[in-house]
Parts: C-alpha cells; sequence; structure tokens
C-alpha cells in the first residue's frame, strides 16, 4: 500500500484538518464571549447606548462563530473512536475522564445558558440575562481547559500506570493530570492566545468601520477594548509561551531542538532565525544565528548546554529500541516561527495602536476629538499620522485579525508534530494508535467527507460574517431598550412579537 | 451494585435523557415538513426548540464522553465498527445545528428554503440511524476476539435493525407532535394533535412489534415489565392527545422513550456489545470497563453535575414556558 494513503496517514490527515479547523473557531468563541459579556456588563451599569449596541453587534458576530465552534467539536469527541480506536483502548482510562468532565460541566453550561442568552432578550430581566453570558464564558473557559489537560496529557503521561494485563494505560492520580506543570502552561498559553485572537478580531472590525467614519462612537469603545485586550493578551502570550518553553524543553527536548533545527548539542546554544538544512544527513547548509539565546529561552541562562536532535534521538533509541524518533523537522521549525512571528506582530500592531490613539489627555488641544469624530494617529507628542499613513494603519489593522488565527494555526501543528512519532510522548505510538477494523476506503471517504462540508461551511461562515461585520451595529428597538423585569417575560401584551426568532 | 454496573445504568440514562429530548427536537425538524403549511409556521415550529435544541444534543456528547472514560473498548469497537453510518450522523449533525442558527441571518427566499431542507433531512435522518444502531447493539454484531468489528456495511441492515431505526424515527415524530401541540396555539396547535394521532398509531405498531423482537430474542421479566410500561404508556399518550391533555400527552410519550430505551439496556445487559460470532468475544460491562479509580471519580464527578445539570435545564424550560404561535413571528425577523 502506499504509504501516502496508509490508513494512518490520512486518519492523521484528517485529525490535523478537523482540528486546525475546529480551533479556528474556539478562540474566537472563548474570547468573544468574555468581550461580549464584558460590553454588556457596561450597558448594564451605565445604561448608554452605544455599549448595548455595541453588544448587539459583537454578539451577532460571536454567534455566528459559536455555531462552527459547537458543530465542529462534535467531531472531535467522535473521531477518537472512529479513527483511532487502539489509542481509545489504551487511554481511554485516563483521557475519557477529561472529555467527559467537559461535557458534564463545561458544554451543558455553555449551550444551556447561551440558548438562553440568544432567546432571552425579552424573556428575562436584564441582569439574569447578563449573567448568562457570562455563564457562557465561564463554560468556554472550563471547557478549554478539561481538553487541554487531556492534550497535556499526551504530551506529558503522569498520573498513570501499565496495566500489562489489560494492554492499556490506567489512571492513579487524576488530580495530578489536571494540575501537572504542562497542563497549567498550556492554559495559561492557549487563553492568553485566544484573547489575543479576539482583541484582533476586535480591532480589524473596529478598524474597518473607522477608516470609513461608520458607527463611530460603537467602534471607538471596541477599537479601545481590542486593543487593550490585544496588548494584555500579547503579554501573556508572550510569557507563558516562555513558560511552556522551559517546560517543553525539559518534557520533550526533541520537539524543542526540532523547533529550532539544532542538530547537535551546544553549549551555549545560538536561536536561529532562517535554517534550511539537510534532514537525512542531520545537519544545517545554511543558518543565521542569535548566539546564546536559545540557551536562555530553554534555561534561563545564556551558557547553558541544550541537546539537538541528533543526541535526543540517540538517547530515545537507546531507551525505546531502534526508530526514528526526529519529528517532521522542517514542519517544526517552521511552525514554531510562524506561531511566534504572527502572534507578535498582531501585538506589535495592538501596541502601536494604543499608542496612537492614546486618550484625549495625553494630547494637545488640536489633536483632541469629540465623540463623534474618528480619533487622530498621534504619533509623536504634536504630530498626528498624516493621510496617507493613516490609512496604511487602519489597512494593517484590517489584516491584522487574521494574525492570530494563523499563528494558533502553526501552534497546534508544531506542538502536535512536533512530538511525533509518539502520540502519547514515550508511551503510545502514532501507528499503534489506529483503528485496524477501519478500511483505506472508508477514512479516505470521511476524510473528503469532512474536508468538503467544512469548506463549504467555511465560504458560508465568512460571507454570513462578513454581512454583519458591514451592516454594523444594529439600531436599538422599544423592546431592548426596556428589557422585562419579570422571568418568563412581561405579560402586559400577550401577542407581542418575540425579540429574538430564528 | 457494583461501579462499572452504575456506570452501564448511567450510560443509559445519558442515552435516555438525548432521545427524550433530542428526540423531540428531532420530530419537530420533521414536522417542518410534515406539519407546516408555509413559512411562518415553520418557524413558529423551530423556535419551540430554538433556544433549547443546543442543550439537548449535548446529552450526546456526553454520552460518547462517559462511554469512552466508562467503557473505552465499547467506545472503540462502537464507533471504528459503525463507521459510516456515524459518519452520517455526525455530517447530519454539523449541518443541523449551522441551520438552526443561520437560516434567519439573511432574508433571501432561496436561503431560508435550503436551510428548511437542511432541517428536515438532517432531523429525520438521524432519528433513523440511532434506532438502526441501537437494534445493532442490541441485537449484537460479528466482533471478533480482539473487540474489532468485522462485519459490512450491509450487515448492519438488517431487518431488526431497520424496523428499530423505524421504531425511533416514528416515535421521535410522534413525541415532536405531542410536545408541539403542547407548546403552540393556533391552527397549528390542532393540527399537531391529529397528526399525532396517526403517526402515534403507525408507532405504537412498529414499536410493539419490535419490543417483542426483542423481548424474545434477549427478554427476560425485567424488560418485560419494561416493554409492558412502553406499550401502556404509548396508547394512554394517544388517548391524553385526544383527550386534549397535551401536558399529560407529552409527559407520556416522554414515559415512552424512557421505559424503551430501559427496554433496550435492560435485555442487553450484562453485555454492552454481543458478539454474534463468539459468545466469548461480547463486550461486557466487566471486559470493556475502566479502572474501579477512573469510575469513581467519574461517579463523583456525575453525582455533583447531573443534578446541577437538571436543575437549569428544567429552568431554561421554564423560562421558555409560553406558547408559540405565527403571530409572535415579526414579519422583518428575517434580518435578524
Amino acid at each position: 500500500m502506499e504509504l501516502a494513503l496508509a490508513p494512518e496517514t490520512l486518519a492523521r490527515w484528517q485529525f490535523g484538518i478537523t482540528t486546525v479547523y475546529h480551533f479556528l473557531f474556539v478562540p474566537l468563541t472563548i474570547s468573544l464571549a468574555a468581550l461580549t459579556a464584558g460590553l454588556q456588563t457596561a450597558w448594564v451599569r451605565t445604561e448608554k447606548e452605544k455599549y448595548l449596541r455595541a453588544t448587539k453587534f459583537w454578539g451577532k458576530l460571536f454567534l455566528i462563530n459559536i455555531a462552527m465552534g459547537v458543530v465542529t467539536g462534535i467531531v472531535q469527541e467522535f473521531q477518537f473512536g472512529m479513527n483511532w480506536s487502539d489509542y481509545s483502548r489504551f487511554v481511554g482510562d485516563i483521557f475519557g475522564a477529561p472529555l467527559a468532565f467537559e461535557a458534564l460541566i463545561a458544554f451543558f453550561f455553555e449551550s444551556t445558558f447561551i440558548g438562553l442568552w440568544i432567546f432571552g432578550w425579552d424573556k428575562l430581566p436584564k441582569k439574569i440575562h447578563l449573567a448568562c453570558i457570562w455563564m457562557v464564558s465561564i463554560g468556554t473557559i472550563l471547557s478549554a481547559y478539561f481538553i487541554l489537560a487531556a492534550n497535556s496529557w499526551m504530551q506529558h503521561p503522569v498520573g498513570y500506570r501499565i496495566n500489562k494485563a489489560k494492554g492499556r494505560a490506567e489512571l492513579t492520580d487524576f488530580w495530578h493530570v489536571l494540575t501537572q506543570n504542562t497542563a497549567l502552561s498550556q492554559a495559561f498559553h492557549t487563553l492568553s492566545a485566544a484573547f489575543l485572537t479576539g482583541g484582533a478580531f476586535m480591532v480589524g472590525i473596529s478598524a474597518y468601520h473607522l477608516s470609513r467614519k461608520k458607527h463611530i462612537r460603537e467602534m471607538k469603545t471596541s477599537l479601545r477594548l481590542g486593543l487593550i485586550t490585544v496588548v494584555i493578551a500579547g503579554m501573556l502570550t508572550a510569557v507563558s509561551g516562555d513558560v511552556l518553553g522551559k517546560v517543553m524543553f525539559k518534557q520533550q527536548p526533541m520537539k524543542m531542538a526540532a523547533a529550532e533545527a539544532l542538530w547537535d548539542g551546544q553549549k551555549p546554544a545560538p536561536f536561529s532565525i532562517f535554517a534550511y538544512g539537510d534532514v537525512e544527513k542531520g545537519h544545517n547548509t545554511v543558518a543565521i544565528e542569535i548566539p546564546g539565546l536559545l540557551s536562555f529561552l530553554a534555561n534561563d541562562d545564556f551558557t547553558s548546554y541544550v541537546p539537538g536532535i541528533n543526541d535526543v534521538n540517540k538517547a530515545e533509541q537507546q531507551k525505546f529500541g531502534p526508530g526514528d524518533y526526529r519529528p517532521n523537522i522542517p514542519v517544526a521549525f517552521w511552525g514554531f516561527r510562524w506561531m511566534i512571528g504572527f502572534g507578535m506582530a498582531s501585538f506589535a500592531i495592538g501596541l502601536a495602536g494604543l499608542w496612537l490613539t492614546r486618550k484625549k489627555f495625553m494630547l494637545p488641544q488640536h489633536l483632541r476629538v469629540g465623540d463623534d469624530e474618528v480619533p487622530h494617529l498621534v504619533l509623536f507628542r504634536n504630530q498626528a499620522l498624516g493621510p496617507q499613513l493613516t490609512i496604511w494603519y487602519w489597512r494593517i489593522a484590517i489584516w491584522t485579525l487574521a494574525f492570530p488565527l494563523i499563528a494558533n494555526s502553526w501552534g497546534w501543528i508544531f506542538t502536535e508534530m512536533g512530538r511525533q512519532p509518539w502520540v502519547v510522548y514515550g508511551v503510545l505510538q502514532t501507528r499503534d494508535a489506529v483503528s485496524p477494523g477501519v478500511s483505506q476506503g472508508e477514512v479516505l471517504t470521511s476524510m473528503i467527507v469532512f474536508t468538503t462540508l467544512y469548506a463549504i461551511l467555511a465560504v458560508v461562515e465568512v460571507k454570513l460574517l462578513a454581512k454583519y461585520v458591514k451592516a454594523g451595529p444594529p439600531e436599538l428597538t422599544e423592546a431592548d431598550l426596556n428589557p422585562p423585569t419579570k422571568i418568563g417575560g412581561d405579560t402586559r401584551d400577550a401577542d407581542k412579537p418575540m425579540a429574538f426568532s430564528y | 451494585m457494583e461501579l462499572h454496573d452504575v456506570w452501564f445504568v448511567l450510560i443509559a440514562v445519558l442515552w435516555t435523557g438525548y432521545f427524550f429530548l433530542e428526540g423531540f427536537d428531532f420530530g419537530v425538524g420533521i414536522l417542518t415538513k410534515l406539519l407546516a403549511r408555509n413559512r411562518p409556521e415553520r418557524r413558529v415550529l423551530i423556535n419551540t426548540i430554538g433556544p433549547v435544541w443546543d442543550g439537548n444534543e449535548v446529552w450526546l456528547l456526553t454520552a460518547g464522553g462517559a462511554t469512552f472514560a466508562a467503557f473505552p473498548d465499547w467506545y472503540a469497537t462502537l464507533f471504528s465498527g459503525f463507521y459510516l453510518p456515524l459518519l452520517v450522523i455526525l455530517v447530519c449533525l454539523i449541518v443541523r445545528g449551522v441551520a438552526f442558527e443561520y437560516r434567519a441571518k439573511r432574508p433571501e427566499e432561496n436561503w431560508q428554503r435550503n436551510w428548511e431542507h437542511a432541517i428536515f433531512w438532517t432531523s429525520l435522518i438521524p432519528a433513523f440511524l440511532w434506532g438502526v444502531a441501537f437494534g445493532n447493539i442490541v441485537r449484537g454484531v460479528k466482533i471478533d476476539q480482539h473487540f474489532e468489528y468485522v462485519g459490512t456495511l450491509g450487515d448492519l441492515f438488517n431487518p431488526y435493525a431497520l424496523l428499530g431505526g423505524l421504531v425511533t424515527l416514528t416515535l421521535f415524530t410522534f413525541h415532536g407532535a405531542v410536545f408541539t401541540a403542547l407548546k403552540t396555539v393556533g391552527d397549528i396547535r390542532l393540527r399537531a394533535r391529529k397528526l399525532a394521532l396517526w403517526v402515534g398509531l403507525v408507532t405504537a405498531v412498529l414499536a410493539l412489534v419490535f419490543l417483542l423482537w426483542t423481548q424474545a430474542d434477549n427478554g427476560d421479566g425485567k424488560s418485560l415489565v419494561a416493554l409492558i410500561v412502553a406499550v401502556a404508556a404509548l396508547v394512554a399518550a394517544l388517548v391524553a392527545n385526544q383527550a386534549g391533555r397535551e401536558g399529560w400527552s407529552f409527559a407520556l410519550s416522554g414515559v415512552t422513550i424512557v421505559a424503551s430505551v430501559a427496554m433496550l439496556f435492560l435485555s442487553l445487559f450484562p453485555n454492552v456489545m454481543p458478539s454474534t460470532l463468539n459468545g466469548d468475544w461480547s463486550l461486557t460491562v466487566t471486559n470493556a470497563s475502566s479502572s474501579p479509580y477512573t469510575l469513581k471519580i467519574m461517579t463523583w464527578c456525575a453525582a455533583i453535575a447531573t443534578p446541577i445539570v437538571l436543575l437549569y435545564q428544567s429552568w431554561t424550560y421554564w423560562v421558555f414556558r409560553k406558547r408559540i404561535g405565527t403571530q409572535h413571528i415579526a414579519p422583518d425577523a428575517a434580518a435578524h
């Protein structure tokens, strides 16, 4: 059988496609839930209409996204059993528990309260309705945590023993699985990246409207909220990335050596900005490097030793028997760089935006603007950007909304492919994880079906998003401004149309 | 009762919850073509389940996750064995979720009609296939000594399983019709009652044959009791429907679902997936289950979380307790 079409290869492609696709929606859902909740809180507290209009606007985009996140999540839960039945048999005792916890604790929460929030505008008193979106937000974060704890166990298995008689791994310490440093640092990194994603999404769309001088009040507020989110989340993403990187240098030295295309151990080890290598011979032919930086990233010490790919490969061969324990080096190397590059680019553009649009009291009189005007982009104390540069900043800001999405995707591709050939690091190899009873044709069928369906839905989703982005925040109705005081809705007019209907 | 028995019961409870709740929203989806005469009526139907269908579907995800955690081998054999039917179900659930959320987001006639077709088919197909799947689980399939499914796709579509599919399809449609009668006002409510009668009669015949067949193959005293309860509740639901007691009718059609699922699981126990090739190769609550430690943790989680879930999901139904009619659907709501 052609290797390119081996069920294992197909199953991996399918997992990659469906997971990267699913994860386009996940970080947006996590962050937009919280940001929408924040805007709605501002409305409930201040009763300023711009907050309610902003809530409705971002809430709509959030709903278009979460619909996709929810439905593509269903596939995630079932494809372990479909394509990876030997994996499921081997690790189900451990891996199944966080998934079940996620469904029972987080997913019910999220799905029930999202229904209440969507349909509850004229059925719930203001504060209870607001509580619903916060519940959704808590649900999304809990959900992410359980899944990341499960993934962390694949990266660094803890709290288990191997039961030889049953031929499987068994859980011995669930608390350890949930709270090991891999899980904590992965959750920290993934959640801050999620907020970077949502912040950049807000910045991009606000920039789009502001550059056209439309919906200025709501979009100025949204721009500021987005920029602050991008800057704080960007910093946290960098810090947590460093923490996670150090954890990985200890737990999966191969992944990090691959990320750096560091073939042979060095003391001190350089960080390579660009490398082109020969995977067969195990060395780089071209490399541009910053001396000592990798040692620092690995161990907080510019002069320390960092093991290389060839060293780790030998060590793993001694430990686990003959074989090639190297992941796909170019994917790991470039994936790592695209992740950092796109993530930090959005952070830099956000930081620049926060400075350029700084608040009135930091500006001289002639550069201050009223509530209904687009802010000047003020570079120095007395100097605003010219019209040409202003247009360019808005344009770049619009494009920024895609950057964290690209960074997230590469981050996952890097972390999952960097762990290969293992599916559970040091415990189970990917080739031993596939479903033995599922044929090549079956996997190929499902891969084609999912890929086609996802492609069609992507077009539908993006078009719908674009329509609602262009439409801008909606006009408020009488009903919007007079929310009910009783649960179930006020009974004044029994035949009144619903505030929201499908 | 050992923990793996407890988890057998809990998995049965999760599937029961799923079929009870998603059962009526599949039914309502099917009624968008059988009952609704125009777009406002279709929208009334869709909006009766609008706030709740997503929460209902989580019962499936929880059943899946709990099976993975409590019976990894059951999860692995079932989902790798029933690969293509499951693929179809997943595709339906994906399209269905998107259809509900996106249908009203554009006003164009074409757009809305396409999503309405999607809602009908993606409700009908899983309603049928779940019955086929459970028919096969109870009847047993070709499983080898490594717990791998070795049958073909065609083997899954045997007469018993196909009958099971027709039972779930008609039962969910009936359940959806009595739900519609309970949740709507106006003409559609009366027509829902009429339709419920005919669908209910067909369901009663199919269900009786299927359950008796199950009883004859795998039944015991307990499953016989469940069978009697299921059939009696279905007849009572029909009587209540004729008497215009919509609350009772819905509750009783719910009892029919609960008792039918209970009967299937009772005739399954202590197997979880019997092998038709060799009795020793059957997956059972003992040989397919997780370690006692995992089951203990899961039991704690379920014991604490399930009542809370039931509490806030019930609260949702209470918040949206008002009946809906065409007058509640704003004509310009298409712009939402």
